[in-house]
């Protein structure tokens, strides 16, 4: 495949080294790495030749973790013990899930405790003790960054991990959790259908509107993007993040039931029909009928013929499904499923007969199948991690999303007002202002929600926090500000400010069910994949590598600005502050170059404002250059 | 000293560039749209120091906001007329032309019905319907505003298009409803 050049001999930006960042598309069946080399992105392959990472994670009670092919190996007879999917669980609460009784696992709640996941958050009982699906991904992202580091030869700067477009808050907090505790700076989250869209975009130089339709193991995504002269702007997106080819697997898994007059089957028999039944799925895309035939551990033989119209048939409402998240995308984008060039097809769930046929009937053209579906959102997210490592200006492209779901608040009785709605493009926030309702009222309560139904039951709770210290006051006549910031990578952060006493009191909240700093840094810590030296060996080479970052930067910017933004003055105060950054940089007390950094980048705040006001100026005056033109 | 002209207090217009009318030329927004997004946008900083990503998610929060100010015309209206100081009166002034209610309440009673009876032709129909109406509202904002500088007529269009907007999302759901 033949992905656009990247290097521009002669063009660089800065004499710097590449840095090394790769893209992963961490899926619900299988996991992959890639990163940009020689220009060209590629998806980086195991010993083996492998490209693609079973997500499989199997905990053994020794406390041997194995991940991917080897895990697969031992889900049949060990299947509590060995966690499949478990992006279906990421950022979920046991009630989320429905029925637990067709899936192999001893599933717990995380108990309230004062550090660690919400209470009531998914969690799965192991030989290994209590594992949150955070620390499940963890291990799948752990093998795939030293599949990289092993490939690249060195440390990576970053990661770009790509999540479901309809991913909500409480499930990309979860991602950007468990990469960090694998031990990746995450650049950004990406969403899937959107690195598709990069990859192929730029790979046929495209121009128009086009759908991504993209239906993983798990999750299903719709997202209709418009590509005009190098900008990918996402107009809408829809989805379910619990449909995806395990549903079509477990149509088949019910109709063995069925057949055989089955219920109730003890875990192994689960797993061990479920994996039957994939295989039956997979088998239907190209032939006419297959048979399945299986010994349960009672001795009972099973033997069944199923024909693709009879797959066809059973899994119909699932591909409906799909569909009418569809139409829903094309609505809030304003368009018709004629005005759409092309229909991109990701994940290999798309491969079933009757997704193809679906799906061109729906659009009346033949859907784009050029890419291969498991590997191109990989091969997209590396190509945005390279840009977002730095590694060339960037200029040529840009990517504006969306985030999929409404944001709201918990009103009078229980009802929901939407401050943010879908489809706004990010990153972006809203103020709100609230007032107390009594006298001398001090605290009040704030509850935020995403989704798109009108009652709070009916939306998922991101967070609940109160305001406290609010000066006693006439009901009615404090004014609190609340401001509601969604970033780049689609999370949502909270913060609050007394306004009519002037008390300055701002907080910031972050959604009960992330993890904090601190959290992260113990997990790290009492994960035995790591000695404790070694952490703080990689910790002073992160904090290096961030310091040697930032003296470049700032010499880059004061070149390019210092004389005309700068008096001498504040241009000195900056190169003193660099020294004292240089003369400790290349030492072994970490901490100490955290303090240099962190009084540079105080210095150079003001610097860095007047040169984003300066680069807005210009934004301007190019405009009105090309309209005299 | 921060030459003027590009800080973050300006207004919308200002900041695309833009006189402050209602009528726009809608593809120069949108050029100076890109243009600022493809000096700002956080992926441009994703390298830099954290001072800078801050700046960069901030600036983009605005050009974002900006752009959804004064891309819909109800809220450019709205935004055009703060910028004069005129109160809308959207949560005060409840009084409404006759005429107009009885027209909302015929549509309210076609969207149930034709919801009940899951019609979508009608539905269809109807959207149309308030499209134009909308549409009719926005010219006489455009005079209102920009000709006669008549804000308080302004107010009143601005009132009567929030309720087509509830009017037109909710016939939206009634869609989304219908499909599932």
């Amino acid at each position: 495949m033949a992905l656009l050049q990247i290097s521009e001999p002669g063009l660089s930006a800065a004499p710097h080294q590449h840095r090394l960042a790769v893209g992963i598309d961490l899926g619900t069946t299988n996991s992959l790495v890639a990163t940009v080399r020689s220009g060209i992105s590629t998806v980086l392959n195991d010993e083996q030749g492998c490209a693609l990472l079973p997500s499989v994670v199997h905990y053994a009670a020794d406390g041997e973790v194995l991940v991917g092919q080897l895990a697969q190996e031992e889900q049949s007879a060990y299947p509590h013990n060995t966690i499949v999917s478990v992006k279906r669980f990421m950022g979920r609460g046991l009630k989320d899930v429905g029925d637990v009784s067709n899936l192999p696992y001893r599933f717990v709640e995380a108990p309230s405790t004062s550090s660690g996941p919400a209470p009531g958050m998914l969690q799965l009982r192991t030989a290994a003790g209590v594992k949150s699906p955070v620390e499940v991904s963890a291990e799948i992202l752990r093998v795939l960054r030293v599949r990289a580091e092993l490939a690249l030869g060195g440390e990576l700067v970053g990661a770009v991990i790509t999540v479901p477009a309809y991913f909500d808050d409480a499930q990309r907090q979860a991602t950007k959790d468990a990469a960090k505790l694998a031990g990746l700076n995450v650049l950004r989250l990406l969403n899937e259908p959107t690195a598709a869209a990069i990859a192929y975009g730029l790979d046929n130089a495209a121009e128009g509107v086009y759908a991504v339709y993209d239906l993983g193991g798990g999750t299903f995504d719709i997202s209709i993007l418009r590509l005009s002269r190098g900008v990918f702007e996402v107009l809408a997106t829809n989805g379910d993040s619990a449909l995806g080819g395990d549903d079509f697997d477990h149509r088949i898994y019910c109709r063995l039931l069925e057949k055989n007059g089955l219920s109730a089957l003890p875990a192994p028999d689960i797993r061990s029909l479920l994996t039957h039944a994939r295989a039956a799925k997979e088998q239907l895309t190209d032939h006419l009928d297959t048979r399945v035939t299986a010994v349960l551990s009672s001795g009972e033989v099973i033997d069944n013929v199923l024909t693709r119209a009879e797959f066809h048939e059973m899994s119909q409402n699932l591909v409906q499904r799909t569909l009418q998240a569809l139409r829903k995308a094309l609505r809030d984008a304003k368009l018709t499923a004629s005005e759409v060039k092309g229909v991109v097809m990701v994940g290999g769930a798309t491969r079933m007969p009757h997704i193809q046929q679906a799906v061109g009937d729906f659009f009346g053209q033949s859907p784009l199948n050029n890419l291969d579906p498991d590997k191109v959102v990989a091969l997209g997210a590396a190509i945005q991690a390279n840009v977002l490592a730095g590694n060339r200006s960037g200029d040529d492209w840009l990517l504006l999303d969306v985030i999929p779901l409404s944001l709201g608040i918990e009103t009078m009785g229980g009802l929901v007002e939407k401050i943010v709605p879908r489809n706004s493009t990010i990153p972006s926030a809203r103020a709100q202002e609230f007032t107390t309702y009594k006298d001398g009222q001090t605290a009040m309560s704030i509850h935020v929600v995403q989704g798109e139904r009108e009652l709070v039951s009916d939306c998922r709770s991101l967070a609940k926090f109160e305001l406290r210290g609010i000066p006693a006051m006439v009901a009615g006549s404090a004014r609190i500000r609340v401001t509601f910031q969604i970033d780049a990578d689609g999370l949502l952060s909270v913060s609050a400010r007394e306004m009519a006493s002037g008390t300055e009191a701002s907080i910031v909240v972050k959604p009960s069910y992330g993890l904090s700093d601190e959290e992260i840094t113990r997990m790290l810590h009492d994960s035995n994949q790591y000695a404790r030296d070694d952490m703080m060996a990689r910790a002073l080479r992160e904090q290096q590598t961030e310091a040697a970052q930032l003296l470049e930067a700032v010499d880059n910017a004061l070149q390019q600005d210092g004389e005309a933004l700068l008096d001498a003055a504040a241009q000195a105060r900056i190169r003193g502050s660099m020294d004292g950054l240089r003369a400790v940089i290349a030492g072994s007390d970490h901490q100490a170059i955290k303090r240099a950094v962190e009084a540079l980048n105080q210095v150079t705040t003001e610097f860095a404002q007047k040169r984003m006001d300066k680069s807005v100026k210009s934004a301007l005056a190019g405009h009105r250059l090309s309209e005299l033109e | 000293m921060l030459p003027s002209g590009a800080d973050f207090q300006q207004d919308f217009f200002s900041l695309f560039n833009l006189p402050a009318r209602f009528r726009i030329d809608s593809s120069s927004l949108e050029r100076s749209y890109l243009a600022l997004q493809a000096q700002v946008h956080p992926d441009k900083f994703a390298h830099l120091p954290e001072a800078e990503r801050r700046l960069s998610m901030q600036w983009t929060t605005r050009v974002n906001e900006g752009y959804q100010a004064l891309r819909n015309p109800l809220n450019r209206a709205r935004y055009l007329l703060s910028l004069q100081g005129v109160d809308t009166q959207e949560e005060s002034n409840t009084s409404m032309p006759r005429e107009f209610l009885m027209q909302q309440m015929e549509w309210r009673e076609a969207q149930e019905e034709a919801l009940q009876a899951k019609d979508i032709a009608v539905l269809e129909e109807l959207e149309q319907r308030v499209q134009h109406e909308m549409r009719f509202l926005q010219q006489q904002l455009a005079v209102d505003i920009d000709d006669t500088h008549d804000f308080a007529a302004a107010s009143g269009i601005v009132r009567k298009l929030k309720f087509l907007e509830k009017l037109a999302e909710e016939i939206g759901s009634a869609f989304d409803e219908l499909d599932s």
